[in-house]
C-alpha cells in the first residue's frame, strides 16, 4: 500500500466523472437493444481484424515485453525525460507550458488562442483535451472549437459524448449518423444516403473549407520523444495532418506519461499501436514534427504538458502501470462488460477496462467508486494489452482500497452490507442451507419469464442492472440428500 | 512555485513513494533487422502486396525512365500538377495535358485547386506498406502532399526496407516526417473502411530502380 497522497484531477471541470454511478448508467444501456447491436457488431469486426494482423508477427510477445519494459523505465525517470523534452522542443523553436490540472491547462490554451486573435480553432481528436473539458472552456471564452475526426464530428453534431477511445461514435449506426448529418450539417445534400462512403464524403465537404481557413489548431499527441523533441500524432483520415500542417499556430496538449525516451523506442510502439487498435499493419497517416520548421507547417508551436492527477497515479506502486496505456482500445474491444454497456456507462472519457482502473485513480477512488466493479475479471483485457498492463490485478486492488475506505466511514454502503451478509451466511453450513431454501421464494418472483427482474434490497443492487436466473425448485443440498440417502 | 517545478516535484515525490523503481532493462529481442536487404525482390513483392491491400495503385518503371510511369499515372490529370522545388530531372513526362507548377509556398486554396502532386520519398517499409516523407527537396513541404487529391510518389527500390525499426533508423527525426500507409481512410461508420477522407483519395506509387 502506498502512503503518497498525490493531487487528483479537480472536480467540476472536464470529463473524468459521470453524473451517475456505473450500475445506474449501465442499466439504461442494457435496455437499449439498438446500442447493443451496434456495439456487438463493431467489437466483433475489430477483434477479428486485430487477431489476424497480430498473428502475422512472430515476435509479438517480444514486442509486448519491450513495450512494457520501456514504459516502466520511462516512468522511473519521468522527470528527466520531461526536462529533456522541454529542452529539445525549446531549442527548436517551440514553447513549453506546464499545467498542474485541467483548470490550468484550459486557461493556458485559452490565453494562447486569444493571443492569436482567432475566434475559432480546428481540433484533431485528443483524449487529453476531452479529459480536461477544453471545448467547454473555449466556448465560455467565445471561441468555437471544431472537432475534425469523423467520429468526433458525429459526436459533436449529435450533441453527444464519445463512447470509445478509438471509434468515439461506435454506439451509432449509419442510419443514425445520416439523421444527425441531415439535421446538423448546413448545406448538406438532402438526398444523402446512409452509405458509409456518402456519409464520409459529406463530412469531407463540410470540413474542407474549415481546414483551409483555420489559423489555429489544437491537437493531442500519441508520443513525445525526449531526446529529439519530436511529437507524433497517429491517425487515419488526414484531419490530423490538416490540423498539424495548415494553420499558423499549433497548440498540443500532452499528458506527461506520453513521453518516450528515444526515437528508437518508437520502433516498438509504432508496431504495437496500429495492430492493437484498428487492426491494421499501420495506420494510414502518422505525422512527426519537432519544434518549428521554417517554411513548413505552423510557425508557432506550443506544447502544454499536463499533470491533472497523473502524478497521483504514479505514486502508487502497482497502480502506476495504468499510465503505461497507449490508448489503443484493444481492452475495450475484448471486454464482455464493455460490449454490453458501451462506453457512456463508465462516465469518463476513458471507458472500458482501462477506464475502470485509470479514472478512479485520476479522480481519487471515492469519486468513481463503482468503476472497479465494472468488470468480470475474466482477464481478456490483460491478454489483449500491447503493453501488458495487468488490469485485473489493478481492479482487485482498487476494490480493496474502496472497501477499506468504506470501512472507515460511519455508514456502510449497500455493497458492504450485501457482502457482509453473504459472508455471514456462507460461513455457517446451517445458515447457508436455510438461505438456499429461502431462495426458493425467488421462484415465485420469477415465475413468468424464468428470470427475476428485481430482488429485495440489498440484493436489488445486483438485479438493478442484471436479471437473476430463477433459483431451481430444489437446492443442491436437497438433491444430494435425495440422491445419496441423506448422508451428507 | 511555478507549475513546472511543482509537477516535476510531484513526479519525484511519487517515484519516491513508489519506492524509486529502478528503470527496467528493455529486452530488444524482437526483429530489428529484416531477413532481406533493402530492395530485395521478396521485399518488393511484399511492399506491392501491402500497398494494393490499402487500395493504392502500384506502377513499375526502369530507373532511367521514371517519366513513362508518371505519364501513365497522370494521364487523366487536367489543370495543374504541383511538384516540389527539387524534383529530380527526368521524372516529369512530356506531352501531359496537365501543367507543371513548382511549389514556392502555394496557399492552401491554391493547393486545393491542383489536380495532383508528384514527389519522391525518404524511405519505405515493406512489412507495413509504409512510405516516409521527410520534407527533402524532392518531397517538399508537408502541405503539398496533403491537399491535392492525387499523390504520385516515386519510390526507389533501394529505399524499401523490411522492418519498421529499419525504416525509422533511416530517417532524421528532427525533420518534419509524414508516414503514409495507403490513401486516407476512415473506419468510423460501423467499422466499414472508406478510402479517402481529407488526405489524397488516390495514392499511386511508382516503384523504380
Ligand atoms: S490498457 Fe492496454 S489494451 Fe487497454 S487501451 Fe491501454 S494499451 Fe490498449
Amino acid at each position: 500500500m502506498s502512503t503518497f497522497l498525490g493531487i487528483p484531477a479537480p472536480r467540476g471541470v472536464g470529463h473524468l466523472r459521470g453524473d451517475r454511478s456505473f450500475p445506474d448508467a449501465a442499466r439504461g444501456a442494457l435496455a437499449d437493444s439498438q446500442l447493443r447491436r451496434n456495439l456487438g457488431h463493431a467489437t466483433r469486426v475489430i477483434r477479428g481484424k486485430r487477431a489476424a494482423v497480430v498473428g502475422e508477427l512472430d515476435d509479438w510477445e517480444q514486442l509486448r515485453l519491450a513495450g512494457s519494459a520501456l514504459k516502466a523505465a520511462t516512468m522511473a525517470r519521468l522527470d528527466e525525460h520531461l526536462e529533456r523534452l522541454e529542452q529539445e522542443v525549446t531549442a527548436r523553436g517551440g514553447t513549453v507550458h506546464w499545467a498542474r490540472d485541467a483548470n490550468e491547462a484550459n486557461a493556458i490554451v485559452t490565453r494562447l488562442v486569444q493571443e492569436t486573435g482567432a475566434s475559432e480553432v480546428v481540433k484533431v481528436k485528443s483524449m487529453a483535451t476531452q479529459e480536461i473539458g477544453l471545448n467547454e472552456a473555449l466556448e465560455a471564452a467565445g471561441i468555437e472549437a471544431h472537432e475534425t475526426d469523423l467520429a468526433e464530428l458525429i459526436v459533436q453534431l449529435g450533441g453527444d459524448l464519445p463512447s470509445h477511445i478509438l471509434v468515439p461514435a461506435i454506439h451509432r449506426n449509419r442510419a443514425e449518423i445520416r439523421e444527425i448529418f441531415l439535421r446538423e450539417m448546413p448545406g448538406v445534400d438532402p438526398e444523402l444516403t446512409a452509405e458509409p462512403r456518402k456519409l464520409a464524403m459529406a463530412a469531407r465537404a463540410h470540413l474542407r473549407e474549415r481546414f483551409l481557413r483555420a489559423k489555429v489548431a489544437i491537437s493531442g499527441a500519441n508520443f513525445g520523444v525526449a531526446d529529439t523533441g519530436t511529437l507524433l500524432v497517429v491517425e487515419s483520415e488526414g484531419n490530423g495532418r490538416m490540423c498539424l500542417t495548415l494553420p499558423e499556430t499549433l497548440i498540443t496538449v500532452m499528458g506527461i506519461e506520453k513521453v518516450v525516451p528515444t526515437w528508437q523506442d518508437l520502433e516498438v510502439f509504432l508496431q504495437l499501436l496500429p495492430r492493437s487498435s484498428t487492426g491494421e499493419r499501420m495506420n494510414p497517416y502518422t505525422s512527426a514534427w519537432t519544434g518549428v520548421t521554417p517554411g513548413d507547417g505552423p510557425q508557432a508551436f506550443h506544447l502544454v504538458l499536463l499533470d491533472n492527477g497523473r502524478t497521483a497515479v504514479l505514486g502508487d506502486d502497482l497502480g502506476r502501470s495504468a499510465l503505461h496505456c497507449i490508448k489503443c482500445s484493444a481492452c475495450l474491444n475484448v471486454c464482455p462488460v464493455y460490449e454490453r454497456t458501451g462506453g457512456h456507462a463508465y462516465g469518463s472519457v476513458y471507458p472500458g477496462p482501462i477506464g475502470a482502473v485509470l479514472s478512479p485513480q485520476l479522480t481519487g477512488v471515492e469519486d468513481n467508486a463503482s468503476l472497479p466493479y465494472a468488470s468480470s475479471l475474466c482477464g481478456a483485457c490483460f491478454d489483449a494489452c500491447p503493453v501488458r498492463i495487468d488490469i485485473p490485478s489493478l481492479l482487485v486492488k482498487l476494490r480493496a482500497q474502496h472497501v477499506d475506505e468504506q470501512r472507515k466511514r460511519a455508514v456502510p454502503s449497500a455493497e458492504a452490507i450485501a457482502m457482509a451478509a453473504a459472508s455471514w451466511v456462507m460461513s455457517s453450513p446451517r445458515r447457508f442451507a436455510a438461505a438456499e431454501k429461502g431462495s426458493r421464494a425467488g421462484r415465485l418472483l420469477g415465475r413468468r419469464a424464468g428470470r427475476i427482474r428485481t430482488l429485495p434490497p440489498p440484493l436489488s443492487a445486483w438485479t438493478a442492472s442484471r436479471d437473476a436466473p430463477r433459483p431451481p425448485s430444489e437446492t443442491f443440498r436437497e438433491w444430494w440428500a435425495r440422491e445419496r440417502g441423506g448422508d451428507s | 512555485m511555478t507549475a513546472r517545478d511543482e509537477v516535476l516535484g510531484r513526479i519525484r515525490a511519487a517515484n519516491a513513494a513508489a519506492g524509486h523503481p529502478a528503470p527496467q532493462e528493455v529486452p530488444r529481442d524482437y526483429h530489428r533487422a529484416g531477413a532481406h536487404p533493402a530492395g530485395a525482390p521478396e521485399l518488393l513483392e511484399l511492399f506491392r502486396d501491402r500497398l494494393v491491400d490499402y487500395k493504392a495503385t502500384v506502377l513499375e518503371a526502369p530507373a532511367d525512365d521514371v517519366a513513362k510511369a508518371v505519364r501513365a499515372a497522370l494521364a487523366d490529370a487536367t489543370g495543374r500538377v504541383v511538384v516540389p522545388p527539387g524534383l529530380p530531372d527526368g521524372w516529369w513526362p512530356d506531352g501531359l495535358a496537365a501543367t507543371r507548377v513548382t511549389d514556392d509556398g502555394l496557399s492552401p486554396a491554391d493547393l486545393d485547386t491542383a489536380a495532383a502532386v508528384l514527389t519522391g520519398c525518404a524511405a519505405a517499409c515493406a512489412t507495413t506498406g509504409t512510405i516516409a516523407l521527410d520534407g527533402s527537396p524532392d518531397q517538399g513541404r508537408r502541405a503539398i502532399t496533403l491537399v491535392p487529391d492525387v499523390h504520385v510518389c516515386v519510390v526507389r527500390t533501394d529505399q524499401v526496407v523490411q522492418t519498421v525499426p529499419e525504416m525509422l533508423a533511416a530517417l532524421e527525426p528532427t525533420r518534419p516526417i509524414t508516414f503514409v500507409s495507403g490513401p486516407s481512410a476512415t473506419s468510423d461508420i460501423e467499422l466499414e473502411r472508406v478510402e479517402g477522407v481529407h488526405g489524397p483519395r488516390t495514392l499511386i506509387v511508382v516503384l523504380t530502380g
